[in-house]
């Protein structure tokens, strides 16, 4: 099916077929690798990108339900909020192995979008479907608060 | 002799002798630049080997300074550890830094933690291996780009400055960077004998202010892993296993898969059936119309109930073999006047790392790449040139990093990277193949930390001393069957008993007995091995003698441990720095472990609150490490926070249950890693040392467990002797 797409603020013309995955849309068909697969069930949070602002699991949205929709990927949320959360990431050096961090970010930067002073609380439930099986958590909720602070 | 035996007897007699083409062919296959390398310090005379070259630090004209890394980074931030052995002696600036790895050459790469037999990376031994030798290399490097500098300048070596990736002579007022002398540095001698910098010179070891070079990467997507590589006509493929371990393919109708849209073909290989496919949605979909007939014959039908009962009967009769005999445990026992007797149980747990298992095979010419998380590079080529048909050095291995990993990129038959390039033969290599697992193709794939059941029976006698220990351990070997299977030493495999056989403990009289259980699900390490439960044994019984004994905990221990400084340092440090002597806040119980793993001593206090009758929630870990010289601190603190969270868990509710053979947790729906909710506060404290480096990915891990398991009893007075804690709470003692 031939459909457009508004990916990162560009309209992209796809053909998949509509239940594809947004998931595998972006990763396969546009090069957007950025965005990962860790479960194929929304339980991981690895996926995650924003659907009109809104964080969503890209692999239980399939592409014909994102058609009209803003898309936002790690490549490409650049506003203040997700500028600031990369800061706070690199300087607390949040990241492991980082595979689950692309979509650690998306969740926390909807979270701050929503609520600029998080508390801890505040942050688990945001965050709790991203799994990581690092376990960065402490840093996450540093990383968190920091950007919070740097933003206020 | 197996295939490998011969492997392994091959690289053990292995000797290098670089000649001066091979270097010269090594530095042109990496452009214009420096490549350097060197046998590990008292491994080999100058004057007897030819200068090992090739393979270290290259520096490019554009002044990148490129670390070839002998050991394989998962996350643990081995390349950020070995980056900064390289930096500080080379005088190199940070932000020029990149790592790549490397493998292919054993006098080079080979764990010299390991005696320098294979390249790999396991047991928590990268930076002790790496400690020498890229300090080294880095010295070498400098002191090369020195001469090269002098010549040119016409000035005294002696008189050229090295700092930040610049070279100065300050009295000429001349000064170049690194880049501009890269070429000529290759082409000078290699000084045989180099000073490494003393701890007071140092000034990115041990440095607290010291950030990771690849954190900037890991927040905007581009960090590259396994599955995001993607070459020109490449086929994603999907694997259909089995659904039982030891089954095999009777018959495929591939009609149904082939009909799905973008499915390209489907092949039989040894390990199950392939699907190709052009994009990974299509090879899902495409796996899933497959009709397999599977002959299940030889394979294993036993659950994880089934195999429980098989083990406490087990239990009950003496273990096949001793492991540690130390004194008189049964005359011992015959004085007590008090004996503790427990029954612990341990699942199988799966490492599932976030991505899941992946190998990409493209055939280049004659050359056959293989990307992956090849943590055991050379067996891999060897695995892969077997299983393609041709020779070793027609493979090329292409060493990515990977999305955690906790043991499980190590496995004696290659796993996954093999499946791949059995896939991309079954096709003639004629496109480049990425096999993709999904999640539930790795969590039913096997390799799990085994099953184990320990019976412990402990006395005390009328003084409240210990009066003998006697303990019987019961699981599956991790080694035998695998090209490890040299290190069963009279048949015990140390990989079922370490942490309890030969313990530190001052316990004069005990016996330590294993019998290794044959079944056919396949195991491996999981991230700290066989002190995953045997930590959590000896750290609540010891407990359990203290409650026994009126004692503290921490003071039975100190007891103990007597006589044994680096235990002791740590417990102090923990028992200190947790206010151990003080009591703990209203509704708070603590619980405390000092366990021993890899070189590291790990000493931990858990604080929980009850929140009902039986749940309770973690608030704080406090933690002691002494891993020696603490490379980057943060770092080693990353690695016990990453333990807390990893190893708590696991204790909570991580078990992989087999019914009729069959995984029965597929996904994180059931297999449930932590999530951020559970994740205590954790303070790490390092021991200051200027002692080799020891391990640190591993060691934190067994600590938390019984840490919380005590204070779990500490609050309740109940013992959880089963695992995970959501079976143990019930069956609680
Ligand atoms: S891959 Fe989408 S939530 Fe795990
Ligand atoms: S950093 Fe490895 S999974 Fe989160």
């Amino acid at each position: 099916m031939q459909m457009q797409l508004d990916v990162n603020g560009r309209k992209i013309a796809v053909d998949a077929p509509p239940d594809m995955p947004l998931l595998w849309v972006l990763r396969d068909q546009l090069g957007m690798t950025g965005t990962k697969f860790g479960c194929g069930m929304a339980q991981c949070g690895a996926c995650t990108i924003h659907l009109d602002g809104q964080p969503v699991r890209a692999c239980q949205t399939p592409v014909e339900t994102a058609v009209g929709a803003k898309i936002a990927t790690i490549e490409g949320i650049t506003d203040k909020i997700a500028t600031a959360i990369r800061a706070s990431w690199v300087k607390l050096d949040v990241p492991q192995c980082g595979y689950c961090q692309s979509g650690q970010i998306m969740s926390a930067v909807a979270l701050l979008r929503e609520n600029p002073k998080p508390s801890d609380e505040d942050i688990d439930a945001a965050m709790q479907g991203n799994l990581c099986r690092c376990a960065t958590y402490q840093r996450i909720r540093a990383a968190i608060h920091d950007a919070a602070k740097s933003l206020a | 002799m197996t295939f490998m035996d011969k492997f392994f007897a091959k690289r053990s007699a292995a000797t290098f002798r670089p000649s001066r083409r091979q270097f010269l062919a090594g530095t042109a296959a990496v452009g214009a630049g420096l490549t350097i390398g060197f046998p590990a310090s008292g491994q080999a005379p100058a004057a007897a080997v030819p200068n090992p070259f090739a393979g270290y630090v290259r520096i490019g004209t554009d002044n990148v300074v490129t670390v070839m890394s002998a050991h394989m980074d998962m996350g643990q931030g081995v390349y950020n550890g070995i980056a900064t052995l390289v930096a500080e002696e080379l005088g190199a600036d940070w932000s020029t830094i990149r790592v790549d790895g490397a493998s292919g050459n054993l006098a080079l790469y080979g764990n010299a933690a390991w005696g320098g037999t294979a390249q790999g990376t396991g047991g928590s031994t990268a930076m002790s291996s790496s400690w020498e030798r890229y300090r080294r290399a880095g010295a070498i490097a400098r002191t090369m780009l020195v001469s090269a500098a002098a010549k040119a300048w016409n000035v005294p070596a002696s008189e050229i400055a090295v700092s930040k990736g610049t070279l100065f002579h300050a009295a000429s007022g001349r000064g170049a960077t690194f880049g501009a002398f890269a070429d000529a540095a290759a082409k000078e001698p290699v000084p045989q004998n180099v000073a490494l910098k003393s701890p007071a010179e140092w000034t990115l070891i041990g440095k607290q202010g010291q950030r990771r070079y690849d954190s900037a990467p890991k927040t905007n997507g581009t960090h590259d892993f396994t599955i995001d590589l993607r070459f020109p006509g490449m086929l994603i493929a999907t694997v259909e296993h089995p659904p039982v371990f030891g089954g095999k393919v009777a018959s495929v109708d591939a009609t149904a898969a082939k009909a799905v849209p973008g499915v390209v073909d489907v092949v039989t290989i040894p390990t199950g059936v392939a699907v190709l496919a052009r994009d990974t949605w299509a090879a899902i979909k495409g796996r899933e119309a497959l009709q397999i007939v599977w002959d299940e014959t030889s394979a294993e039908k036993r659950g994880t109930a089934e195999l429980r009962a098989e083990y406490l009967a087990a239990l009950d009769v003496p273990g096949t073999h001793v492991a540690d005999t130390t004194g008189d445990a049964q005359a011992a026992l015959g004085r007590a006047v008090k004996t503790i007797e427990a029954t612990y149980e341990f699942p199988y747990l799966a490492h599932a790392a976030l991505e899941p298992l992946n190998a990409v095979v493209r055939r280049q010419g004659d050359i056959i790449e293989v990307y992956g998380g090849h943590q055991i590079p050379d067996l891999y080529q060897a695995l892969a040139a077997r299983a393609a048909g041709t020779t070793p050095d027609k493979i090329s291995m292409r060493i990515m990093k990977t999305g955690g990993g906790f043991g499980r990129r190590a496995v004696g038959d290659g796993d996954v990277v093999i499946e791949a390039v059995e896939i991309a033969k079954a096709i003639g290599f004629r496109a480049p193949v990425k096999l993709q697992w999904t999640r539930e193709t790795d969590m039913a794939g096997g390799r799990y930390r085994p099953m184990y059941m320990h019976k412990v029976k402990i006395g005390i006698d009328a003084q409240g001393r210990l009066a003998g220990w006697h303990h019987r351990i019961v699981g599956q070997s991790i080694l035998s069957g695998t090209p490890f299977a040299g290190m069963i030493q009279n048949g015990i495999d140390v990989t079922s008993v370490e942490g309890v056989a030969h313990t530190v403990y001052a316990i004069p009289d005990r016996r330590v007995e294993l019998t290794s259980t044959q079944v056919g699900v396949p195991v491996l390490w999981w991230r700290s091995v066989g002190h995953t439960h045997t930590a959590y044994a000896m750290e609540t019984a010891i407990d359990e003698v203290a409650a026994a004994t009126g004692k503290d905990p921490v003071a039975l221990r100190r007891e103990l441990l007597a006589g044994k400084p680096k235990h002791l340092g740590v417990l102090e440090l923990v028992a200190r720095q947790a206010k151990w002597n003080e009591k703990p806040a209203e509704g708070i119980y603590r619980g405390v472990a000092v366990h021993e793993s890899f070189g590291t001593t790990v000493g931990m206090v858990a604080e929980i609150r009850m929140t009902s009758a039986t749940e309770f929630k973690v608030e704080r870990v406090v933690a002691a490490v002494d891993c020696g010289v603490a490379i980057n601190p943060d770092q080693v603190r990353a690695q016990i926070e990453g333990a807390v969270g990893f190893g708590l868990g696991s204790v909570l509710r991580e078990r992989l249950t087999l019914e009729g053979g069959k995984v029965v947790e597929t996904n994180y729906d059931q297999y449930r890693p932590l999530r951020i909710d559970e994740m205590p506060k954790v303070e790490v404290h390092i021991v200051a040392s200027n002692a080799p480096p020891t391990g640190i990915g591993e060691p934190g891990v067994p600590l938390i467990g019984p840490a919380v398991a005590n204070a779990y009893a500490a609050a309740t007075g109940k013992r959880i002797r089963a695992l995970p804690f959501e079976t143990g709470v019930t069956q609680g003692v």
